[in-house]
């Protein structure tokens, strides 16, 4: 089993690259410790600027450093830097156009009993919301180092949500096939079509080999890129299919599971079932313990694409 | 000195005569930060068409946005754009001279409108000058209602901590808001304590008076180790007794009748600072 979290692979990248660029700066809001950034900021004092628990703060002062030339990478617990500074996302990011990463760590229900305050189930439907906002969610390690890779290479807003814990690797280290803003086919099947993102990928792919010895193909999109939405892999992967499943770490409303349901509905129309956390403060346990309540585990998907196929 | 007061009041003509055509705008605050913009713009910042791409600018954001009408202005008589256009475009249809900054014109650096914006972005303008080893100061223009955003203490905690001197904010105290008496509404008559115990250094000022004005900047310049705050106190719709002081002429748009008499009143004190 994997033990290095997504968030580690980002400050890895982010080290690497800042030893030849100096205009790279992380911004964290007392949050280094949580983010693994507390490496980044012990190597790079003079590239780290620290505003202390202040998220509106923290994005508005990222988005002046971007306007005079840094590439600015903003770490804050996902709950909070998509909605606590929502106003500053919108305006000093995506509508004065600046050159900032907002980096949401423990995303999703990440902090699992410590409560709705802390889960991020809504950052998807807010930050897709915004326009010139662009929204990643990586499935794993190897994803997430090509992500940022890709990240550093331009000059436009972004949001990206990773999980508090390692996950499984979707992919491997000499195999990791990625194409900024085109989502990855993990699988190709027939019969039904599963677009996943963020940790939900992983699962997504042991219900598909689980669906394969029982006769049912299973096509798997690693939909990393939830805005722009890659709506030919959508179209492609649903028009070979007879049903499409979408699996996310979200609220049920304005997800990917939404976003998938428009292409479909208006492009080649079939039958969309969206599994997502429910529309209530989910029930108390770790994150592991969450997904299967809700049947957000390979077991699930399977459960419901066989009730449904 | 006398040539920028008799240019404030060619620049406030401009304002109203935008106004008029746009129907709508907000002319009262407008009027009160229209001597700051002008100090700023043709006596302090390092700013012009010719160099507003140099890393070296300094650099401004409005962070009362509303106030743009003013900032126009004051672009136009830079040379960013011609006022005939910003007049005649102003709040039409496809315009890009809309109700708030947008910087897809040229000489706006960042978008504003909602209030408590302005100084944590100049904060991370100022951090990266800092950084940079670069000489240039941030500047931004916030309302004294817009105080009472919570954002605006989070960036005056940060310019402190990281001892911003190169940023100097300036609040335009008219003490209208939209509602009435600043006091009634959320009193800020405390200010030059609270930003000094936020560890700014803090003049208080005329805001509508140049000598005044100048001087501020210079001490502001000359504060080594934190970032200044000039309170300039401001009237409301300075320049015509049609608008000063009145809370209603927030974003009131003047009729033909009163369109006149403030058109004749900035004429009687564009005569008189002719002849100061």
């Amino acid at each position: 089993m994997n033990k290095i979290a997504n968030r580690q692979v980002i400050c890895e990248v982010l080290m690497d690259k800042a030893k030849e660029d100096k205009d790279i700066v992380v911004l964290c809001s007392d949050s280094r410790g949580s983010a693994s950034l507390a490496p980044f900021a012990e190597a790079f004092p003079e590239q780290f600027v620290e505003v202390g628990i202040a998220e509106q703060n923290l994005v508005s002062i990222a988005a002046g450093l971007a306007k005079c030339g840094k590439k600015a990478f903003a770490a804050s617990p996902a709950s909070f830097v998509s909605t606590r500074s929502y106003e500053q996302a919108k305006i000093d990011c995506a509508y004065s156009n600046t050159n900032v990463t907002l980096i949401g760590i423990s995303g999703g229900v990440s902090y699992g009993a410590l409560g709705m305050s802390h889960h991020s189930a809504q950052d998807i439907a807010a930050m897709s919301a915004i326009p010139n906002m662009r929204v990643y969610l990586p499935s794993d390690r190897f994803q997430t180092k090509h992500l940022m890779e890709a990240l550093l290479q331009d000059e436009k807003p972004a949001y990206i949500r990773v999980g508090r814990n390692p996950v499984e690797d979707v992919y491997y280290e000499e195999y990791c096939p990625f194409e900024m803003d085109k989502a990855t086919v993990v699988m190709e099947g027939t019969d039904v079509a599963i677009v996943a993102c963020g940790e939900m990928v992983k699962p997504a792919v042991d219900a598909a080999k689980l669906l394969k010895e029982e006769g049912i193909s299973a096509t798997v999109v690693d939909m990393y890129c939830v805005k722009p939405l890659d709506q030919d892999t959508i179209v492609k992967a649903a028009e070979s299919a007879r049903l499409v499943v979408t699996v996310e770490e979200h609220a049920p409303m304005g997800g990917l599971g939404s976003m998938v349901s428009q292409v479909v509905g208006s492009q080649c129309p079939k039958t969309v079932i969206n599994m997502a956390l429910p529309d209530a403060p989910v029930i108390t346990g770790t994150s592991r313990e969450v997904f299967d309540y809700y049947g957000l585990n390979a077991e699930g998907i399977v459960k419901i694409i066989k009730e449904n196929i | 000195m006398g040539n920028l007061k008799e240019l404030s009041y060619k620049l406030r003509k401009d304002v109203v005569d935008m106004i008029v055509e746009g129907k709508g705008g907000h002319i009262g605050g407008d009027m009160s930060a229209m001597d700051i913009l002008v100090e700023l713009y043709f006596e302090q910042m390092n700013i012009s068409p010719e160099n507003m791409d140099a890393p070296d600018r300094d650099r401004f954001i409005m962070s009362k946005g509303h106030s743009v009408e003013a900032l126009y202005t004051v672009l136009a008589e830079k040379g960013f754009f011609p006022i005939e256009q910003v007049i005649k475009e102003f709040s039409k249809f496809g315009s890009q001279f809309i109700g708030h900054p947008n910087n897809k014109l040229p000489g706006i650096e960042m978008n504003s409108g909602s209030l408590g914006h302005g100084l944590p972005v100049s904060v991370g303008m100022a951090l990266a000058g800092k950084m940079d080893k670069k000489d240039y100061r941030v500047y931004t223009v916030m309302g004294d209602g817009e105080l009472a955003e919570g954002s605006v203490w989070e960036g005056t905690m940060a310019g402190n901590q990281y001892k911003l001197d190169n940023l100097c904010a300036i609040v335009d105290r008219n003490r209208l808001q939209i509602s009435g008496n600043t006091e009634d509404v959320m009193g800020h008559d405390d200010l030059v304590q609270r930003f000094s115990s936020f560890g700014w250094h803090v003049i208080s000022i005329d805001g509508n008076n140049y000598t005044e004005l100048k001087k501020a900047f210079e001490e502001a310049r000359e504060t080594k180790g934190k970032p200044t705050v000039i309170i300039a106190n401001t009237i409301k719709g300075c320049g015509s007794s049609v608008m000063e002081n009145k809370a209603n002429w927030h974003h009131k748009v003047p009729n033909a009748e009163e369109y006149a008499q403030i058109i004749k009143d900035f004429q009687i004190r564009k005569e008189a600072a002719a002849n100061e």
